[in-house]
C-alpha cells in the first residue's frame, strides 16, 4: 500500500503570535491533514489557527553548511546596538 | 574523519545541545533511537486495548468521558512518537508491521488484563504514574524531536494519573466490596508496574551507552526506587497495601526498601507468555487489516479530488 503523505503542522496559540512548528502527521489530502491536525494537536485549545503543509514542499538548509551560512553575520558586530559608544547621561536611548 | 565526527556529536551532547534529524549521528544513535521510539510509540498504541476494554462499562458517565479522554490521548501519543521516529528515516507503515508480526516489542504491562473496574483505576495510578516517571526525563532527550514529544506527552500525562486516583480513591470510601476489589486489583498490578522500569541496571548492558548519548538520564533501578518512594506514601491515602512484605523505611538510604522482582515472570511476558500477549496482538491485526480498505479509499479519493481540481484549472 502507499503511504498517505507526510504533513507538517502548524498552530497559532492565539492572535498576536506567530504559527509554531508543533509536529507532523499523515493524511491524503489538506482537507484529512487539518481534521487530524485538529483532534492530534489542539485537543485541549492549544490553538486558534492550522497551518498544514505537505513535508515534501518544505526545503531546508544543510547543517553541514550551517558554518558557511551564518558565518558572515558573527563578524558583523555593528548590527547589534551596544556596537555604539555613547555617554552614560544620556538615558533611554 | 568517522571519529571526528563522533567526537564532536559526542561534545555537542556534554554541551547538552539537542541534535536534530539532519545532523549527523553516529549508526548505533540512530538505531537505538528508533528502537526505543517506535517500542515507545507501540505502547501507547496497544495501551488503549486494556482501557478501551471498560469503556462501554464504565460506571458513570463522567468517568466515561474521562476515559474516553485518556483512551484518545493515548493514540495522540502514539502517534507523536511515530513522527519523532519517522524524522530518523523510518516509516511509519514499516514500524507497524513490525509490531503487527511481533518483531517489535512494547511494553509488558499491557500483556495483562483489566479484569474489574477498580483495574481502570490502578492502570492510571499505577501504570501511568510508573510511564510518568519514565518519561518526564525523556523530556530532555537529547534528540530534539523526541524530547519534544515527550514535552507535549507529559503534559497530557498528569490527568491520566490523577483520574485512576480518583478511581481508587472513591472506591476505598465505599463498601466492603469495594474496598476489596480496589486491594485485589493493586495486589495484581503492583509488581508488573514495578517490572515497568526494565531488567536491573546489571542486566541493562545498554544503560550506560544510552547514558552517555544523554537519550536516557536515569538507570531503570534509580527511576523505579523513585516509583516506590512516591507510591508508598500514594497507597495510604487509599488504605491499601502495597503486595511486598518486604517494603520499609531505610534511614540510612533515604529510600524505601522494596522485595526481590520476579525476573522469571517478567522475560516471561516480554518472550510472549504473558496473559494476553496473544490477545492484544491478534486485536491490533484485526485493527490493522480491517482498516485496510478505509486507508485504500481514502487515497483513492483524494486523488479523484485531485485531478477534478486540476481539470478544472486547465
Ligand atoms: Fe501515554
Ligand atoms: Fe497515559
Amino acid at each position: 500500500m502507499n503511504e498517505w503523505p507526510l504533513w507538517e503542522i502548524f498552530i497559532r496559540s492565539k492572535n498576536g503570535l506567530s504559527h509554531k512548528h508543533v509536529g507532523s502527521l499523515h493524511a491524503t489530502d489538506e482537507e484529512m491533514a487539518m481534521q487530524n491536525a485538529r483532534d492530534v494537536y489542539t485537543r485541549r485549545s492549544e490553538g486558534i489557527s492550522i497551518w498544514v503543509v505537505e513535508s515534501k514542499h518544505i526545503s531546508a538548509s544543510d547543517p553541514d553548511e550551517g558554518e558557511s551560512l551564518f558565518d558572515p553575520a558573527n563578524d558583523k558586530v555593528y548590527r547589534h546596538p551596544t556596537f555604539y559608544n555613547l555617554p552614560d547621561e544620556l538615558k533611554h536611548m | 574523519m568517522e571519529k571526528n565526527l563522533e567526537e564532536i556529536f559526542q561534545a555537542k551532547i556534554d554541551r547538552e545541545e539537542k541534535i536534530e534529524p539532519k545532523d549527523w549521528m553516529p549508526d548505533a544513535y540512530r538505531k537505538t533511537l528508533v528502537r526505543q521510539i517506535s517500542q515507545h510509540a507501540h505502547s501507547e498504541i496497544i495501551g488503549m486495548l486494556p482501557e478501551g476494554n471498560w469503556i462501554t462499562r464504565a460506571p458513570t458517565l463522567r468517568r466515561k468521558v474521562a476515559l474516553m479522554a485518556k483512551v484518545q490521548d493515548e493514540a495522540g501519543h502514539g502517534l507523536y512518537l511515530y513522527s519523532a521516529a519517522e524524522t530518523l528515516g523510518v516509516d511509519r507503515v514499516e514500524l507497524f508491521e513490525q509490531l503487527n508480526s511481533g518483531k517489535a516489542k512494547y511494553s509488558s504491562i499491557f500483556n495483562y488484563p483489566t479484569l474489574s473496574w477498580a483495574d481502570i483505576g490502578s492502570v492510571g495510578w499505577l501504570v501511568d504514574g510508573a510511564a510518568i516517571m519514565n518519561q518526564v526525563p525523556l523530556c530532555r532527550c537529547s534528540y530534539g524531536p523526541y524530547a519534544r514529544a515527550m514535552v507535549r506527552v507529559c503534559k497530557e500525562e498528569s490527568f491520566h494519573q490523577r483520574q485512576g486516583f480518583e478511581i481508587l480513591l472513591n472506591l476505598s470510601k465505599g463498601s466492603q466490596a469495594q474496598k476489596d476489589m480496589l486491594q485485589e486489583s493493586v495486589n495484581r498490578w503492583w509488581w508488573p508496574a514495578m517490572m515497568m522500569f526494565g531488567p536491573a541496571d546489571g542486566d541493562s548492558p545498554n544503560t550506560q551507552q544510552s547514558m552517555k548519548w544523554k537519550i536516557k538520564r536515569f538507570t531503570n533501578d534509580d527511576l523505579r526506587q523513585k516509583f516506590v518512594d512516591v507510591a508508598y506514601e500514594q497507597a495510604k491515602v487509599l488504605n491499601v497495601t502495597l503486595p511486598d512484605p518486604d517494603i520499609k523505611w531505610n534511614e540510612e538510604r533515604g529510600h524505601y526498601d522494596y522485595g526481590v522482582i520476579n525476573w522469571d515472570e517478567f522475560w516471561n511476558v516480554v518472550k510472549g507468555n504473558g496473559p494476553c500477549n496473544k490477545e492484544r496482538l491478534a486485536a491490533r491485526n484485526k485493527a490493522w487489516d480491517e482498516g485496510q480498505w478505509v486507508r485504500e479509499a481514502a487515497l483513492a479519493h483524494a486523488e479523484k479530488r485531485a485531478n477534478r481540481k486540476s481539470k478544472k484549472v486547465a
